[in-house]
């Protein structure tokens, strides 16, 4: 199955993909489509044909338009012209006087732009190196110069026969015909040429893009891990190193994992990424987090995070362990948060009433929400803060 | 004396673990790929291979399918990554997962419970199997494999919550024997529904 071309393309990349496919230079193939088109049309059909059959271009494959060696060339001449004897036999025709013509100019262009292969190619771009790339590159396939003036020879000579030999069919006079005649054969000798530039300029434009994304990662990269790098070089507290290679690495994951979405706060998942690396910053602790489901930020699931926040810094500043294990799950109704710590542990009844923390950040605040805030903790045993609250979205 | 392998593309943690590994532990070989891998583990014949997720030439579940259910026991091991790659690991046959911040002594821990034959479930893999089972999946056709049981849920969702299996044992009133078993169950569940799906993969493309 043929596809069409993605990049490759005049109308619908047709060519593109046939000459890949092919393994011909797909300026060959549009011109044996131009002239099969001088056939009664035939060549019209059997694009519109291919269009629908073919399959849809992959975006994906980069076209290497490949490169048509002589022999391959005169191939796909020669089967051109037997079709046209066939067609013009089966009385698809517009006329000798329209048709021969411009298939000479056609030949003629063809002649001129069919790039050679690469050995050919490689023999004369010595000498032409020193004229712009593109012209250079085309002149040097095969014969240069040669190939130049009798291609352009060829394109004259089949312009020239074409008005002189339908001047009296024409009837309206010679002058009108002659200038659009003339304006088709400039096409045909300097349109393959303009082609090939705008598609020079669209390359380089992907690669410019491409260049731009790897920037952005470079970028992004210098800014974060690699002045994380140096200030650990610097770090000699051990603790401080853990902090460092911590936040680094939350935020490097988040940043490759696509947790980089909006960091406006929208999110339960953003806003416990924040405020995981707050505490770790601040109280030099490691806190494992781990999430199930995610929800929107609601009134509720803020006055949460917030009591949150005071349970892990209540573990980070008490516990005496240098981590603690943060677990926040959304269920279809509710949302509930732990902080557990292996650290000393506490008996309540021993703690000051004047210490309010506990007593209003986390009970009062929960229950004000329409949720529940419990602490549990034991001498030695550590302490678990267990957080819960409606959604009010459910 | 526990026969260890290591799977590591980065030679400063494998020689780390070598290191750290003290006594009860003999390292008998390493690799960096998953082809060094698959070549020489059945020659140093180890009781338990660390495995890292990721690896230069494709992922620890590679090696752990290319093996066969008749190798060593494999414990993957990685800087925790995206959910789907260590659930694929653990699907394939991994008996567990740590994070590579895991304590010396808490990496030989689990590396002893691997060796008995149980299931070692860090908290972020308990948190990574609850959502794997959050119901987000759409509805396959075996209800048993597509659900926790409320008991196994319990015992996962403290895990996550940091608590040791003998602290969940407590916590629910019954013995780490049965903390262990249940997450046997979960493990194998895992695996059940990788081997199910990869052969209704197959199955849909005709290739069974």
């Amino acid at each position: 199955m043929v596809s069409r071309s993605a990049n490759d393309r005049v109308l619908t990349g047709v060519a593109g993909g046939l000459g890949e496919r092919v393994g011909v230079d797909p300026f060959v193939v549009r011109l044996a489509f131009v002239v099969f088109s001088l056939a009664g049309g035939v060549g019209v059909l059997a694009y519109v044909a291919a269009t629908l059959t073919f399959r849809a271009p992959d975006p994906d494959r980069l076209a290497t338009s490949p490169r048509t060696s002589t022999t391959q060339a005169l191939a796909v001449g020669l089967v051109v012209l037997g079709v046209m004897i066939m067609l013009r036999e089966a009385g698809l025709w517009f006329g000798d006087a329209v048709v021969w013509p411009t298939a000479v100019a056609v030949l003629g262009s063809a002649v001129m732009w069919t790039r050679g292969n690469d050995s050919e190619r490689a023999r004369w771009s010595r000498l032409w190196s020193r004229l712009p790339p593109d012209v250079g590159d085309t002149l040097s396939g095969s014969g240069g110069r040669v190939r130049a003036v009798a291609g352009g020879g060829l394109v004259v000579a089949g312009v020239i026969t074409f008005v002189s030999s339908n001047r009296p069919a024409a009837g309206v006079g010679g002058a009108p015909l002659a200038v659009a005649a003339s304006m088709l054969g400039l096409g045909v000798i300097g349109g393959p040429w303009i082609m090939r530039l705008a598609r020079q300029v669209a390359e380089e434009r992907r690669e410019r893009i491409r260049q731009e994304e790897r920037a952005e990662m470079a970028a992004h990269l210098h800014d974060s891990v690699l002045q994380t790098l140096a200030l650990i070089q610097r770090a000699d507290d051990v603790r401080d190193v853990m902090v460092l290679a911590r936040s680094q690495e939350r935020e490097l994951r988040s940043w490759l994992y696509g947790r980089r979405r909006a960091r406006d706060g929208k999110l339960l998942s953003a806003a416990i990424d924040d405020l995981a690396e707050d505490v770790e910053r601040t109280h030099r602790v490691r806190v494992d987090v781990v999430l199930v489901g995610d929800c929107a930020l609601s009134d509720r699931v803020r006055a949460l995070t917030d009591s949150l926040r005071e349970a892990m810094v209540n573990a980070a500043k008490h516990a005496g362990v240098p981590a603690l294990s943060v677990y926040i799950e959304v269920e279809p109704d509710a949302v509930t948060a732990f902080v557990r710590d292996h650290g000393v542990g506490f008996a309540r009844e021993r703690v000051s009433a004047d210490r309010r923390g506990i007593a209003d950040s986390i009970e009062g605040r929960m229950a004000r929400n329409g949720g529940a805030g419990v602490v549990v903790s034991e001498p030695g045993r550590g302490t678990e803060v267990r957080l819960r609250v409606a959604r009010e979205d459910a | 004396m526990i026969r260890v392998f290591v799977v590591e593309d980065h030679a400063l943690f494998a020689s780390g673990i070598r290191n750290e590994l003290g006594d009860g532990f003999a390292v008998v070989g390493d690799a960096a790929t998953v082809a060094d891998a698959v070549a020489r583990i059945p020659g140093a014949r180890p009781d338990v291979v660390l495995l890292d997720v990721h690896l230069p030439d494709g992922s620890g579940a590679d090696v752990i399918e290319a093996l066969g259910s008749d190798g060593p026991r494999f414990l993957a091991l990685s800087v925790s990554d995206a959910q789907e790659d260590v659930i694929a690991v653990v699907a394939a046959g991994a008996r567990g997962y740590v994070t590579k911040s895991i304590s010396p002594s808490g990496l030989a821990d689990s590396i002893r419970r691997v060796h008995a034959g149980d299931a070692v479930f860090s908290p972020r893999l308990a948190g990574f199997v609850l959502d794997a089972f959050a119901g987000r999946t759409p509805p396959r056709i075996d209800p048993e494999l597509d659900q926790l049981t409320s008991r196994e849920r319990d015992v996962l969702r403290l895990i996550a919550r940091g608590y040791t299996y003998k602290e969940v044992a407590r916590e629910l009133h019954i013995s780490v024997k049965t903390v262990e078993a249940h997450v046997s169950a979960v493990l194998r569940k895992l695996q059940l529904r990788n081997r199910y799906e990869l052969s209704r993969w197959a199955s849909d493309r005709r290739l069974v």
